[in-house]
């Protein structure tokens, strides 16, 4: 498959990259249902299943007015404005853009806006709370490549994490990935941050899949403990190899029986499924890139990098994006060279930074941890301005997911999902207050009433509490 | 930015000798106690001999001392952080470094941190340029409801980090405690009320006995007890405690030394409140109380103290059902003394004690919630930590005869933005240079045309 080297920033690389990965989807989220960016290969019958019935909820035309505006991709504007109606951004500009006749203004004074938060790397859903074990959906930990699972037959929709990430976080939209435990761990899936009383009426549509990879330490010690292979990170690489041999036969074969592990494995080759890889050493991702020209595919994004500020021209050259916690470390080896200024340094070198969760509650802050990383950057001689980092949580993400061209900043046509801070978004003090997504108010700070409660929480006690 | 200083800040990793106290007069800087009031700005601090001798607007510079300018900066108490494991753990996942729980061990209650501590541990000299400059450290509990001793412990730059050794006993209850001690809560009662009535006849004695004398006991009601339930057990067998572990409860029940109790569910908060009707020595102090809200009154009349995260609002379990980011604020509220700490995932660190603080002011303006006003919040990793931790007025504070523990910001030490410059331990700066700060250092650039990376020192 074709590479794209960067010659500029990561923005610039992306854009190739984005556009790679959402051929086929149509665009048009929220009025009608596009088609599953990952269909099996052709003349499979079961094209698109388990598809999305997510619509948006009804919204009014609003006018964002008097705030100061992040747009997600680098722009600032101070006392901005923002418009939306039918689902869609109309528009956003400075104080002197025309407010349409009939759209209900909300009064941005003092306040901030973003687009949507989305967490590139999250188990809501499959690792939901109460953490018991009867919930325990996130790991098909049985074999080490299980590429046939798929993320959403184990998401519970009641999860009360989910309510938790758009009030606290205003978290929007989010990639639920199989757990760690396997080379090759199953399907992601993409969702909008609705409540919904099935996982297909939160799918994100249009949304392409992923596949979960992960190098270092898990795989081989949760199948090494059991006495089989992989019990070595030569053993990882060699289960994966041959994995990917295993896909390129399937794939020359003319008429292959079904066979749902080399669907996505060949969706992953074929350029339609992306790859999100758990990697944290320096070392181990540059084999995997090697790997992945080998058998010619792309990683999209490495997770949990912590070591990426030691390959930062690596990455930036194979446009691969790094999702990293601002200051994780030190709980297992692989971790032990963890630096806060690993975020600052990847973007320094013009390498694609995204700010992840991997944690209930880490969801809840991204914006926070994006403000500890500027902050660390800053104290070593790296200035990144506010609405770069504002990137890291927002088109970044998106980029990495391939739903950029839908959401992830504030455009003309694109998803109205929409965050408005009651300060600035990177200081300790601010938290949402408003949260729309494709333009209905999914949440607001100051109307209980607009504060979701899961079925498990109902006659429990705190039920319907700010939380 | 600081405009003060030329003073060389040591790159050493860490000294066999403790560094000499130096006096220091800090001026123009914006000053939080840490004892729960306001920042007060252009204040001067005075710290002589290892102590406090001053902080306030209307302090005085004394003669003859070097005065540093801070103005732009903010001086305060350094952080307590309430536990921790500071010292017992290089990489958790690693066995061999890992020294926080003992579950294989034959003793419990004994278990004692404090020879285990090291301070050459990263994640004390990263807790240290955090602005974290005193700690509880407890174990873990692994194979008893008892996980041992924790110690209070200091985190300068030397190899005597341990100032209380056996400064509290730690005991896990609800669902944990539940599971260790066999499988139900109802188990975790007797297994405690055994134990705290052998350490109590032990310490009668001074040692264990075969042979009973077992006393009547008024129940309060027509049941009466059956003797052999009352006193130390009748065969050798019956006791569940080692004579090491027994004799480590002793002072728990005196009340010489605090009991630290982890739990979380309203009614077994309640619960081991009522332990002290049997028990009335007890020095109890609540561990996480993430219910503490619903029965917060109760643990203000109850004077026990509680240490818990401020950002748990995830039913985690069904003994948190309840749980909010209002918890420390509604507990505040309603009279009870709170301090934040105590970890929650991977991400949480001692030095990320001021976000959560931070977040605590944030929540003011969140209608419904209960948050804290900044000097309250940032009491809750300061003073207030060091009150429960048994160093009322000595740490977490700056008032005259406090020891000399400054920390120095770079802005609003809880902003997510800010961090510490500088960093004093009874009045001797620290080093806050560690193993990240060289791999920052080393990889600032990637540039390997002459030499590989392994030769930047």
């Amino acid at each position: 498959m074709t590479r794209h080297i960067a010659t500029r920033g990561p923005v610039t690389a992306f854009v190739a990259i984005a556009a790679f990965v959402l051929a086929g989807c149509t665009t048009a989220a929220g009025t009608e249902r596009p088609a599953q960016a990952s269909a099996p290969p052709a003349g499979d019958a079961s094209a698109a299943p388990y598809a999305s019935t997510y619509a948006r909820y009804p919204g009014t035309p609003t006018a964002v007015v008097g705030a100061t505006i992040y747009d997600g991709a680098g722009g600032r504007i101070d006392n901005g404005i923002v418009l939306f109606a039918d689902g869609e951004v109309v528009g956003i500009g400075g104080a002197d853009l025309a407010v349409p006749a009939g759209y209900t203004r909300v009064d941005g004074t003092g306040r901030f806006i973003t687009p949507g938060i989305i967490d590139i790397h999250s188990h809501l859903g499959d690792y939901p709370t109460p953490s018991v074990q009867a919930h325990s959906d996130g790991n098909e930990a049985t074999s080490p490549t299980t590429p046939e699972v798929w993320a959403e037959h184990s998401v519970w929709p009641q999860d009360p994490g989910f309510s938790r990430a758009m009030a606290n976080g205003g978290i929007t939209s989010l990639q639920i990935l199989p757990g760690s435990a396997n080379l090759m761990g199953g399907r992601s899936v993409t969702l909008k941050n609705v409540p919904s009383r099935t996982v297909q009426g939160m799918k994100f549509p249009g949304a392409p899949y992923s596949m979960k990879m992960a190098c270092g330490e898990n795989p081989k010690r949760v199948y090494g403990g059991r006495g089989r292979a992989p019990s070595t990170r030569m053993g990882n690489f060699a289960v994966n190899r041959e994995t990917w041999l295993e896909a390129q036969d399937y794939m020359a074969e003319e008429n292959p029986d079904r066979d749902l592990a080399m669907e996505t494995l060949a969706g992953v080759l074929d350029g339609e499924i992306l790859i999100q890889n758990h990697c944290y050493r320096a070392d181990e991702m540059a084999l995997v890139m090697d790997m992945a020209r080998e058998f010619g595919y792309q990683v999209s994004a490495f997770h949990h990098a912590v070591e990426s500020y030691k390959i930062a021209d690596l990455l930036r050259d194979n446009n691969v994006c790094s999702a990293v916690w601002a200051d994780w470390y030190g709980f297992k080896m692989e971790a032990y060279d963890a630096i806060p200024e690993n975020a600052a340094l990847i973007h320094n070198a013009g390498a694609c930074v995204v700010i992840h969760s991997d944690d209930a509650n880490g969801i809840q802050r991204l914006n926070q941890e994006a403000a500890k990383a500027q902050a660390d950057g800053r104290r070593m001689g790296i200035e990144i301005a506010d609405a770069d980092v504002i990137s890291w949580i927002t088109l970044n993400a998106a980029r990495a997911m391939g739903i950029a061209d839908m959401t992830g900043s504030l455009e003309a046509g694109k998803m109205a999902d929409v965050v408005l801070w009651n300060g600035d978004p990177l200081s300790i003090y601010s938290r949402p207050e408003m949260v729309w997504i494709d333009g209905a108010l999914m949440y607001d700070m100051n109307n209980s009433a607009m504060r979701p409660v899961s079925d498990f929480e109902l006659g429990q006690p705190g039920e319907g509490d700010v939380k | 930015m600081i405009r003060f200083f030329s003073l060389a800040i040591s790159a050493l990793a860490l000294c066999s000798a403790p560094l000499a106290a130096q006096d220091i007069v800090i001026t123009g800087a914006t000053l939080a106690k840490g004892d729960g009031s306001d920042p007060i700005t252009n204040a001067t601090v005075v710290v002589r001999n290892g102590r406090v001798v001053a902080a306030g607007s209307d302090v005085i510079a004394p003669a003859g001392v070097p005065v540093l300018d801070g103005t732009d900066s903010w001086v305060t108490p350094g952080l307590f952080a309430s536990i921790t494991n500071l010292g017992l753990v290089d990489v958790d996942a690693v066995s061999g470094s890992n020294d926080v729980a003992a579950g294989d061990s034959p003793f419990s209650a004994a278990l004692d941190v404090a020879p285990a501590i090291n301070p050459a541990a990263q994640d004390f000299g990263y807790s240290r340029a955090g602005g974290v400059t005193r700690a509880s450290v407890t174990p873990t509990a692994g194979s008893s409801i008892f996980a041992g001793q924790g110690a209070v412990i200091d985190l300068g730059s030397d190899y005597d980090a341990v100032t209380r050794p056996r400064a509290f006993q730690f005991v896990e209850m609800g669902e944990r405690g539940a599971r260790l001690a066999g499988g139900s809560r109802t188990s975790v009662y007797a297994l405690l009320l055994n134990a705290l009535r052998e350490a109590g006849q032990y310490g009668d004695d001074a040692q264990l006995r075969t042979a009973g004398r077992n006393g009547s006991v008024d129940t309060g009601d027509d049941l009466p007890l059956d003797s052999r339930l009352l006193g130390r057990a009748e065969r050798e067998g019956d006791v569940l405690l080692t004579r090491f572990d027994a004799a480590a409860l002793v002072p728990v029940v005196r009340g010489d030394q605090k009991l630290y109790v982890a739990v979380h569910r309203a009614n077994d908060i309640l619960s081991v409140l009522g332990l002290r009707d049997a028990f009335p020595d007890l020095d109890l102090v609540l561990i996480g109380a993430t219910e503490g809200w619903l029965v917060a009154d109760r643990i203000a009349a109850a004077g026990v103290p509680v240490i818990t995260g401020a950002l748990i609002d995830l039913p985690e379990s069904f003994e948190r059902l309840a749980a909010t980011q209002s918890n420390v604020g509604r507990m505040v509220d309603a009279g009870v003394t709170v301090a934040i700490g105590g970890y929650e995932s991977s991400g949480d660190h001692p030095r990320n004690l001021p976000q959560q603080a931070g977040n605590m002011v944030a929540l003011n303006n969140v209608p419904g919630a209960t948050g804290l006003s900044w000097g309250e919040a940032f009491a809750a990793i300061t003073s207030i930590p060091a009150t429960i931790g048994g160093m009322d007025g000595r740490a977490g504070v700056l008032a005259p005869g406090a020891h000399g523990d400054l920390v120095i910001w770079d802005g609003d030490p809880l902003e997510v933005g800010s961090a510490p410059v500088r960093v004093f331990i009874d009045g001797v700066e620290q080093p806050l240079d560690n193993h990240q700060t060289r791999l920052r250092e080393r990889y600032r650039s990637l540039d390997e045309s002459q030499l590989p990376p392994a030769y930047r020192r």
